[in-house]
C-alpha cells in the first residue's frame, strides 16, 4: 500500500526524504507557524474568556483582510486556513473562510488542496449550500491520474457530500471498486457506505458490487465491506442469510491466522476484523437455528483460540459471548461462555469487570442459573476489607440503574462480607427481580428497598425470612445490622408489625450495643407510623439528601452549654494526649506505653521506647517519657528492636552516663555518631563470638521485627543488613573455595564496587560501628575474590533481604543498590578509558519498594537486572498474622511484554508465614519507553473469606537493556550490517569533562558496554534482552556529543536515543 | 460508528475535534465541555468507558476515552462499536501520533492541527475505521509527507543530486536526517518555493 505514491513521485527527488517523520517539518512552515504559536502563546497567557475572545476576533479579522485579498497567494491561503480551523476549534466563527477552503480545494495543488480539502470537510454540513460548489473539484480529482487527488476526494466524499449530487460521482467510484490499488477499493467502499446511510436507495443496484467487495482478495478492502454489511444485516437480516456461510469462512480464516502477518495486532489476528465479524453473525443469527448451526463451530474455536495475552483479545472473546448469547442457544457454548466471563470479572483491570458485568447482563436474560455461579465470584472480586469504608454505605449507591455506576460507587466506597448463603439467595431474588441488583454486593440494603419490586413476597413475607437470618449463629454481626436495616426499611410498607415487635423483643436484649441501637430505633418509629412513612418512602433512595455536615444547627446549643460553663469539646485525639499526660503520676504499665508520633502503640522492648524517643526530637517531650519509662542509665542493653545489641548499645549507655548534668542528654542518634568517632578502631577488635552472636540474633529476631518495629530513620533493619551482608560474605568465600573462577582477575571491577559499597554505607549508615567492622572484613575478601557477579549470589542476597521485607517495606529507605550510581569511582581511576573498558558485572538490583498495601497485607517488588532477564520478585507480607499460605499472585499479561513465573524462589524456612515471595521474569517483546505491569494479590482472610489487593509496577526501557560485549572488529561488522540509525547531537553542561562523563553516564546509567575508545571517539554496545543489539558510536566536540546509534531494530535507536539524552543533559 | 473524536487537554482546552455526524457550531462546543466535564471527574482508576452526555444522544452513545499525560482522547460511539476495539484504536491514533511527531506531546497537536486530522483520516474515515495497521497509516503518512517535502523542495534538488552522488558510497553515512541537520536545512529550502 505504502507504494501507491511512489510510482507517482518517481519523478521528484524524493530519495533522501525516506522515513522523514511529519514533525521534522517544523522549520519549514516556520512564519505561520510562529503566527500560529504567538496566537496560542498569547491564547495561554490570557486569564479570562472575554481576553482570549478579543484576541481570536482581532485575529480573525487580520485574517479575514487577508484571506480577500486578492493579491493573497494559495500557500498564504493554507496557512491562514489551518489558523482559521483552529479559531472555529475553539468556538469562534469563521465562517467568511469557508468559501476560500472550497477554492483552496479546487485551485491548489496537492498539498493545498488536501488542506482545503480537510477545511472544507470540518467547516461544512451536508446540506451547505457551499457544498455544490466542492462537487466539480471532486469529479475532477476522481478522475485524477494522481492517486492522492484520487484519495482526498474519495476521504471527503466519505466525510461530507450533498445528497442530491450522489448521482454526479456515484459511477466514478464504482468504478474505483476496480481500481488496481487496495487503498483505493477501500476508500471507495466507504465512500459508498457514506452513500448507504444518507440515501440508501441510490445505492441500491450495486449490492452486487458491495459482494464483490466481499470477496475482495484483499482483506482491507474486504474488512471496509463489511462496515456496509453490519449496517445491512442489521436492518433486514434475513435478506442476508446467504452470505452467513462466507462470513463463517473469513472469521475461520482469520481465527486459523491464515491472514498475512502485516494484519496481526500486538500478535492477534485482525481483531477488529474478528469483532466486525462476530457483531455480524450475532444479528444473524438471532433467533435462526439454522443458520446458527453454522456457526457454533467457529464460535467455540473463537472461544478456545482467545489466549488472553493483550487487552485486545480481551475485546474479541466479549464479542464471542455476546455473539453466544445473541444467537439461537447451544448449550455447550452458552456454558463455555458463561465460564469465560469469569476471566473479566475476576481481573484486576477495571474496564474488563465492567464488560463483565455487562457480559453477565446477557447472560442473565438468556438462564439466570449460568449467571449464578458469577454472582459469587463477582461478589468476592468486590469484596473490600476496609471497616471503615464499610460504615460509609449510603442509599444513593443505588441511585443509577446502570450496573456499572453502582459497580463503580461500590467499588470506591464499600463493601461487606457476607456469609456465602445469605448472599446466595438473596442475591437470587434480586437479580431475578430487579436489573439493578445483580452487582451490587448489599443485598440487605437492596432488598429493603427493592423486594417490593419482586411482586411474589410481601414485605411480611420478606421480614419473616430475614428475621429468621437474624437469629441465625452464623450471620454476622455486620450483616446483621445490614439484615435490620433491611427490616426496618421494609417495615414501613408491612401492614401488620407482629413479627417486627418480636424482633425489637429479641433485640433490644442483644448484647451487640450496635443491633441494640437499631432494635430502639425502630422501636421509637415504630411509635410513630407517620413518621416512619416519611422518613423511609418507598423507592426514594435514589434521591439525594443534603445534610448538614457541620451541624450548625447545634450551634445554639453548645453555645448555651458552654455559656453556662460546660468544657469545650476536644477531638478524639486531644483527650487521649491530656488522658496520657495525666498519667505520668503513677505508671502501672510494665514499660510504659510508647506514644511516639510515627504511630506505634502497645508494648515495646526498652529498647522500643528509648528508639522511640530518638524520633520525637522534640527535648522536652523526651524528657517526660524518660521519667515515665524505664530509667535506661546504667543498664546494660543487650537486646533492642533490631535484635541483639553489642557493644554500641553498651557504649550508648555509658555516654548517656557520662555528661554530669542530665539534663544535657543527647539523643540517641547524636550518641551513636559520637561513639563511632570515638571507638571506630576499638570495635575492630571485636571478637568473632560476638558477630556469630549478633548473626544469630538478627536471624531470631527479624520476623518480629517486621511485625511490631517501625522504622526510625533507617536504623532499625541494620540487623537484616548485618545479617545479609554477613551472607554475602560467607557466600563469597564459599564460591572461592570450592570453584576455581575462570574469570580473569579483575580487581579493579569488584574494587569498584566495593568502593561503592563504602561509599554507599558511609551515607545511609554513618556511624554504625559494627557495620564499619564488617565491611572492613568484607572489603578484605571481596579485594580478594575476582567477582561479585553471578546470580546465585544475588539470589542469596535476595532471599536474606527477603526475610525481613517489611522492615523496609515501611520505610522508604534505600537498602539495595540505587542501579544509576552502580560502578562509581571511575574518576579516581587513573586511566580513564581503560578503566571504562572494565566493566562492573555485578548484578544490579533495585531497592525494595511498597507497591501497595492494606491493614492486613503490604506487597513490595524490586527488580534485578539479570543478565538474560529481568527478574522482578513481588514480596507479600501480612501485617496482622493473616496466614499467606494460600495467597497467590498473579500478574496480569501487559502489552510489549512476556511474563513468565519463576518459581525457584524460596524463603528460609520458618519465615514462610509472614512473608511469601514470588519471583517473575519479564522480557520485552517489542521495544518501547515504558510500560507498566499490573496484578492482584489474592489472600484468605480469618474469616476464610478471600480478598484481593491489586499493584502495578512501572518497567522501562532501561530495565532490559544490557551491555553488549564485542570486539571492535564484530562492532565494524555489525555497524556496516545494520540499517537503522539514528543521529543527534546532545549538549552537555560545560561543568564536565565532556568525553568521561559522557562515557560514564552511558555505561552506568544506560549501561552501555565500552568496546573503545579512540581519541574523542568511543565506541559503545548494548543489547536490549534477549538480542536486539545496538550500537553507538559518538564523538565529544566541545561541549557537543554527536550520538549516532544503529540497530538491527528500527525503533530501539529512537528509544535509546532519548535516554541518553535525557542522561546526558540530566548528568 | 463513531460520531466524534474528541481530545483536549486537561483544562478543557480543544485540540482536536472532528464530528463524523453533522452538529451546529454552538452544540459541537457544548458537547466538547459537556464530555470534558464527564471525563475529568473520573479517577484513573475507573473504567473508560461512560454513557455520553445528553447533548449527543445519552444512553446510546458511549464516550470512550484515554488519559495520556496532558491530554484526553475521546472517542464517542454508538451500539456497534466494541468498546475494548475502540479503546485499542485509540492507542493505535496516539502510537501512530507518536511515531509521525517524534514522542508527540500537546504542542504538536496545537502546531500541526491539519497533520493530525491528516493522520486521523487514515485511521478514521467518515466515522468508519478505515485502518488499524499503524505500519500502513505511517506509510500513508510518509508518503504524503514527501509529497510536502518533493514540492517544497523542487528547486533544491541539485543540491541535493551533487550530495547524492558524493555519498553513493558511503555506507556510514545514515539513510536518513537527523533532525538537527534538518533544522538548518530546511529554511533554506523554503525559500526556493
Amino acid at each position: 500500500m505504502s507504494d501507491i505514491v511512489e510510482k507517482t513521485l518517481t519523478a521528484l527527488p524524493g530519495l533522501f526524504l525516506q522515513n522523514q517523520p511529519v514533525g521534522g517539518a517544523v522549520a519549514a512552515r516556520a512564519p505561520f507557524c510562529s503566527r500560529l504559536g504567538s496566537l496560542v502563546r498569547g491564547i495561554t497567557a490570557l486569564t479570562s474568556k472575554h481576553e482570549e475572545e478579543k484576541l481570536i476576533q482581532q485575529e480573525l479579522s487580520n485574517l479575514k483582510v487577508t484571506v480577500s485579498a486578492p493579491t493573497t497567494t494559495l500557500k498564504v491561503m493554507k496557512e491562514c486556513m489551518v489558523r482559521l480551523l483552529y479559531c472555529e476549534m475553539l468556538g469562534y466563527d469563521a465562517s467568511f473562510g469557508h468559501i476560500h477552503a472550497i477554492k483552496l480545494a479546487q485551485q491548489g495543488n496537492l498539498l493545498e488542496k488536501r488542506v482545503g480539502y480537510l477545511a472544507v470537510s470540518l467547516f461544512l454540513h451536508e446540506n451547505h449550500e457551499l457544498l455544490l460548489l466542492l462537487v466539480n473539484t471532486v469529479v475532477k480529482d476522481l478522475q485524477s491520474t494522481n492517486l492522492i487527488e484520487v484519495c482526498m476526494a474519495l476521504t471527503v466524499v466519505s466525510q461530507i457530500f450533498p445528497r442530491e449530487m450522489i448521482p454526479a460521482v456515484l459511477p466514478l467510484i464504482e468504478d474505483k471498486l476496480q481500481h488496481s490499488k487496495e487503498i483505493i477499493r477501500r476508500k471507495a467502499v466507504l465512500a459508498l457506505y457514506k452513500f448507504l446511510l444518507i440515501a440508501p436507495n441510490q445505492v441500491q443496484h450495486i449490492h452486487i458490487k458491495f459482494r464483490k467487495a466481499l470477496c475482495d482478495r484483499d482483506v482491507g478492502v474486504m474488512a471496509a465491506s463489511l462496515h456496509i454489511y453490519y449496517r445491512m444485516i442489521k436492518e433486514n437480516a434475513p435478506a442476508y442469510k446467504d452470505l452467513t456461510g462466507s462470513f463463517v469462512t473469513i472469521l475461520k480464516q482469520v481465527v486459523g491466522g491464515k491472514l498475512p502477518v502485516d494484519f496481526n495486532y500486538h500478535s492477534v489476528p485482525a481483531p477488529w476484523l474478528q469483532i466486525q465479524l462476530l457483531r455480524i453473525l450475532g444479528l444473524l443469527g438471532k433467533d435462526d437455528q439454522r443458520t446458527s448451526e453454522l456457526m457454533y463451530d467457529v464460535l467455540d474455536e473463537s472461544l478456545r483460540r482467545a489466549e488472553l495475552n493483550h487487552n485486545v483479545t480481551y475485546a474479541i472473546l466479549f464479542e464471542c459471548v455476546h455473539t453466544v448469547y445473541s444467537i439461537y442457544p447451544k448449550s455447550e457454548l452458552l456454558e463455555k461462555a458463561a465460564k469465560c466471563i469469569g476471566k473479566f470479572v475476576l481481573s484486576p483491570k477495571i474496564n474488563l469487570k465492567y464488560l463483565g458485568l455487562k457480559a453477565l447482563t446477557y447472560v442473565i436474560q438468556q438462564d439466570p442459573t449460568l449467571a449464578l455461579q458469577h454472582q459469587m465470584t463477582i461478589i468476592e472480586c468486590l469484596d473490600h476489607p476496609d471497616p471503615i469504608i464499610k460504615r460509609e454505605v449510603k442509599p444513593q449507591a443505588y441511585k443509577s440503574v446502570n450496573i456499572f455506576e453502582d459497580y463503580m460507587l461500590v467499588k470506591e466506597k464499600h463493601s461487606i462480607t457476607l456469609p456465602h448463603a445469605v448472599l446466595g439467595t438473596v442475591l437470587k431474588a434480586s437479580c431475578m427481580g430487579v436489573r439493578v441488583p445483580p452487582a451490587v454486593p448489599h443485598p440487605g440494603p437492596v432488598l429493603g428497598e427493592y423486594s417490593y419490586l419482586l411482586g411474589k413476597d410481601t414485605a411480611e413475607e420478606v421480614i419473616t425470612k430475614l428475621y429468621k437470618l437474624l437469629l441465625s449463629d452464623s450471620v454476622s454481626s455486620e450483616t446483621k445490622a445490614w439484615l435490620f436495616a433491611a427490616v426496618t426499611k421494609l417495615t414501613s410498607q408491612a401492614h401488620s408489625s407482629n413479627i417486627v415487635e418480636r424482633l425489637i423483643q429479641e433485640f433490644t436484649v442483644s448484647l451487640d450495643t450496635c443491633m441494640r441501637q437499631h432494635a430502639f430505633e425502630l422501636k421509637h418509629l415504630l411509635e410513630d407510623v407517620e413518621l416512619m412513612r416519611n422518613l423511609l418512602p418507598v423507592d426514594k433512595s435514589c434521591e439525594d439528601m443534603v445534610v448538614d455536615a457541620s451541624l450548625s444547627f447545634l450551634d445554639g446549643f453548645v453555645a448555651e452549654e458552654l455559656s453556662k460553663g460546660a468544657a469545650p469539646y476536644k477531638p478524639h485525639h486531644q483527650r487521649q494526649e491530656e488522658k496520657l499526660s495525666q498519667e505520668k503520676v503513677l505508671n502501672f504499665e510494665p514499660y510504659g506505653l510508647s506514644f511516639s508520633s510515627s504511630g506505634f502503640a502497645g508494648r515495646q522492648s526498652p529498647a522500643g521506647v528509648s528508639l522511640g524517643s530518638d524520633i520525637s526530637g522534640n527535648s522536652a517531650e523526651m524528657g517526660l517519657k524518660e521519667t515515665n519509662s524505664l530509667k535506661l542509665e546504667g543498664v546494660k542493653k543487650l537486646w533492642g528492636k533490631e535484635g541483639y545489641l553489642p557493644k554500641k548499645e553498651n557504649k550508648t549507655g555509658d555516654e548517656t552516663e557520662a555528661p554530669p548534668n542530665p539534663q544535657e542528654a543527647i539523643t540517641m542518634e547524636n550518641v551513636d555518631q559520637i561513639v563511632t568517632k570515638k571507638d571506630q578502631s576499638q570495635v575492630l577488635t571485636q571478637s568473632k563470638e560476638e558477630k556469630e552472636k549478633q548473626l544469630l540474633a538478627s536471624s531470631l529476631f527479624v520476623g518480629l521485627g517486621s511485625e511490631s518495629s517501625i522504622n526510625l530513620l533507617g536504623k532499625a533493619d541494620t540487623a537484616s543488613h548485618k545479617f545479609r551482608r554477613k551472607s554475602k560474605a560467607k557466600e563469597t568465600k564459599s564460591r572461592e573455595t570450592t570453584s576455581a573462577q575462570d574469570m580473569p582477575c579483575s580487581s579493579l571491577g569488584s574494587s569498584s564496587s566495593v568502593t561503592y559499597e563504602e561509599d554507599y554505607y558511609l551515607d545511609n549508615l554513618q556511624g554504625r560501628v559494627d557495620t564499619d567492622l564488617e565491611k572492613f572484613s568484607l572489603n578484605s575478601e571481596l579485594l580478594d575474590s575476582d567477582t561479585l557477579k553471578e546470580h546465585p549470589l544475588v539470589e542469596e542476597l535476595s532471599n536474606c533481604s527477603l526475610s525481613t521485607p517489611s522492615l523496609f517495606a515501611d520505610s522508604n529507605m534505600e537498602v539495595f543498590h540505587p542501579p544509576e550510581s552502580i560502578a562509581a569511582s571511575i574518576d579516581n581511576e587513573p586511566s580513564l578509558a581503560s578503566s571504562l573498558l572494565e566493566e562492573a558485572t555485578e548484578h544490579m538490583y533495585s531497592d525494595l519498594t511498597e507497591v501497595c498495601n492494606n491493614e492486613t497485607i503490604s506487597v513490595s517488588a524490586y527488580k534485578i537486572w539479570k543478565d538474560d532477564c529481568l527478574l522482578i520478585v513481588w514480596s507479600v507480607s501480612s501485617k496482622s498474622g493473616v496466614d499467606l499460605e494460600n495467597a497467590n499472585l498473579e500478574i496480569v499479561p501487559a502489552e510489549n511484554f512476556k511474563i513468565t513465573e519463576q518459581p525457584g524462589c524460596c524463603l528460609p524456612e520458618g519465615e514462610a508465614e509472614s512473608t511469601k515471595n514470588f519471583q517473575y521474569s519479564v522480557h520485552m517483546e517489542k521495544p518501547c519507553t515504558e510500560g507498566n505491569l499490573s496484578g492482584f494479590v489474592n489472600y484468605q482472610m480469618m474469616n476464610t473469606h478471600s480478598a484481593q489487593l491489586e499493584f502495578s509496577v512501572n518497567l522501562s526501557l532501561l530495565d532490559f537493556i544490557r551491555p553488549l560485549k564485542i570486539s571492535t572488529e564484530d562492532f565494524g561488522k555489525l555497524w556496516l550490517s545494520f540499517a537503522n540509525d539514528v543521529k543527534q547531537n546532545v549538549k552537555m553542561s560545560e561543568s564536565q569533562a565532556a568525553l568521561s562523563s559522557a562515557l560514564k553516564t552511558l555505561q552506568q546509567k544506560i549501561r552501555f558496554h565500552v568496546v573503545d575508545v579512540i581519541g574523542n571517539e568511543g565506541l559503545l554496545a548494548c543489547q536490549l534482552l534477549p538480542s536486539i543489539p545496538c550500537l553507538l558510536h559518538f564523538r565529544v566536540h566541545a561541549d557537543i556529543v554527536a550520538l549516532w546509534f544503529r540497530s538491527s531494530c528500527s525503533t530501539l535507536p529512537d528509544y535509546l536515543l532519548y535516554q541518553c539524552q535525557k542522561m546526558i543533559e540530566e548528568s | 460508528m463513531i460520531l466524534a473524536i474528541l481530545v483536549f487537554n486537561n483544562h478543557g482546552k480543544p485540540r482536536l475535534v472532528r464530528f463524523y455526524q453533522h452538529f451546529p457550531e454552538e452544540i459541537q462546543q457544548q458537547i466538547v465541555r459537556e464530555t470534558f466535564h464527564l471525563v475529568l471527574k473520573r479517577d484513573d482508576n475507573i473504567c473508560n468507558f461512560l454513557e455520553s452526555g445528553s447533548l449527543i444522544g445519552g444512553s446510546d452513545y458511549k464516550l470512550i476515552y484515554r488519559h495520556y499525560a496532558t491530554l484526553y482522547f475521546v472517542f464517542c460511539v454508538d451500539s456497534s462499536e466494541s468498546e475494548l476495539g475502540i479503546l485499542d484504536l485509540i492507542q493505535v491514533f496516539v502510537e501512530t501520533l507518536d511515531k509521525c511527531f517524534e514522542n508527540v506531546c500537546e504542542l504538536d497537536l496545537i502546531f500541526h492541527m491539519d497533520k493530525v486530522h491528516f493522520i486521523l483520516q487514515e485511521v478514521v474515515m467518515g466515522g468508519m475505521v478505515l485502518e488499524t495497521n499503524m505500519n500502513e497509516i505511517v506509510a500513508q503518512m510518509e508518503a504524503q509527507n514527501r509529497l510536502e517535502k518533493s514540492e517544497g523542495g523542487l528547486s533544491a534538488a541539485p543540491a541535493r543530486a551533487v550530495s547524492a552522488v558524493k555519498n553513493i558510497n558511503l555506507p556510514e553515512i545514515p539513510r536518513n536526517i537527523n533532525i538537527g541537520d534538518l533544522n538548518i536545512k530546511v529554511p533554506n529550502l523554503s525559500q526556493f518555493v
